[in-house]
């Protein structure tokens, strides 16, 4: 199983993000995407993630799922949180368990600890504990691809040292993750992707 | 199709608490009825001749102000992303999304309408078809609709902008709606003959719409 991507471009509002950028990563790997603010990191996930488009080159992936697109069997947490305010914590999850097509809802409570908040409406939540509910997607359905953006904003120390459990148990199962972060989340970094410098 | 109604229920579900949806829509739609008799003064003549226009065009008024909340809620929290990187197609979401907004607005506009037309001394036998023609037509208003909502998704405070793309496109709706009610009223026309291109209407807008409103999200999200 391997996530290929060759000659990769992305531009953003006319400007070219980053050109020529190519990578392999393989089943059981972690790559880190680098780079300072504006550098492209979003729009390289996202674009890998399906929700947008790169300018030039292609990404492939061979050995997965047959049939199946690449958006289709990748999980994407970005800066928003994909939370409903007006939903509670566990009908969030029933829904998204019902729309991707069936998962475990108790074992997506307990990645990060969510029972005892499982009956709060989402609105009454912290920044912290929306995000906890967000990152519980990934326990809930499990998919091969894991795209996350900044995971760990607004999680406590606590919270970080799980997602990193996570993401470990997730490439250690033969599973793929990129994510880009500021923050130190342990060892399941193999690879490095660095985007290049911009001005600001 | 277990996608499919997942996300039905769950749009019935947040119509319902977040409130301000059916209530809001319908307390727009008195308040722009009762505005006519106000205006034009007590002629009851001329209100039940005018009555089953008014009453679409107001319908049509109070829907538009509803249609940002078919897919604005869902782009701003990012759950978009999530809902487009399911495996059931973008054309179905929208679709059913489309279906909730009808659910959800359409049909309570529809059954209230008989009761703003008191205030508009609509006659009683124009009641039971005033009801259904609206009931055949809302589909048509919620799924085109997703079209304008979609396409003016990027755009913050692009509602005016939703109402100026749709408007247009609800002519022939307006145009079916009202000719049906006349016609069961007063003929000649038999009330088969507008009614059916109403229905059509509809149907073709139930399957169109949602490919024109999942190429613009599309779009909204490259």
């Amino acid at each position: 199983m391997r996530l290929s991507g060759e000659d990769l471009a992305c531009e953003r509002g006319g400007r070219m993000l980053f050109s020529g950028l190519s990578f392999t990563l393989e089943a059981g790997q972690g790559m880190l995407i680098e780079g300072p603010n504006g550098s492209g990191k979003t729009t390289l996930i996202r674009a890998i993630a399906g929700l947008g488009r790169f300018a030039r080159g292609h990404i492939a992936l061979s050995g997965g799922v047959a049939g199946v697109e690449l958006d289709e069997q990748a999980h994407y947490v970005g800066h928003a949180d994909a939370v409903k305010p007006q939903l509670s914590v566990t009908e969030n999850l029933a829904f998204w368990a019902g729309y991707l097509g069936g998962g475990d809802i108790g074992r997506a409570l307990d990645a990060f600890g969510l029972h005892p908040i499982a009956d709060l409406p989402a609105q009454v939540l912290s920044a912290g504990q929306r995000r906890k509910l967000a990152l519980s997607r990934l326990a809930l359905v499990p998919r091969l691809l894991w795209l996350l953006d900044e995971p760990s904003v607004s999680l406590d120390r606590a919270a970080q040292q799980t997602l990193a459990g996570l993401m470990a148990a997730h490439v250690a199962g033969g599973g793929l993750l990129m994510a880009s972060t500021h923050m130190d989340l342990g060892t399941v970094f193999s690879k490095n992707l660095r985007l290049g410098a911009v001005a600001a | 199709m277990s996608s499919f109604s997942a996300l039905l229920k769950r749009d019935l579900r947040l119509a319902m608490r977040q409130g301000g949806g059916a209530g809001m829509a319908i307390g727009f739609f008195l308040i722009v009825v009762s505005m006519v008799p106000l205006g034009v003064g007590p002629d009851l003549n001329l209100l039940a001749r005018v009555a089953p226009g008014l009453l679409w065009a107001a319908l049509l008024l109070a829907a538009l102000l509803t249609l940002d909340r078919i897919f604005q809620a869902d782009y701003e929290d990012g759950s978009l992303d999530a809902i487009v990187m399911g495996s059931m197609p973008l054309e179905l979401a929208a679709a059913a999304k489309s279906l909730a907004h009808w659910i959800t607005t359409g049909v309570p506009l529809a059954l209230s309408a008989p009761l703003m037309g008191i205030i508009l001394n609509l006659e009683p036998r124009a009641i039971g078809p005033l009801a259904l023609t609206m009931l055949v037509g809302t589909p048509a208003i919620s799924f085109i609709g997703a079209i304008g909502a979609a396409l003016t998704l990027v755009l913050r405070r692009g509602g005016l902008l939703t109402a100026v793309l749709v408007m247009p496109l609800y002519v022939p709706v307006l145009i079916f709606g009202v000719s049906a009610v006349k016609a069961a009223v007063s003929g000649p026309v038999p009330f088969e003959a507008p009614f059916l291109i109403l229905a059509a209407l509809s149907l073709a807008s139930v399957v169109l719409s949602p490919l024109a409103a999942a190429a613009a999200l599309r779009a909204a999200l490259h």
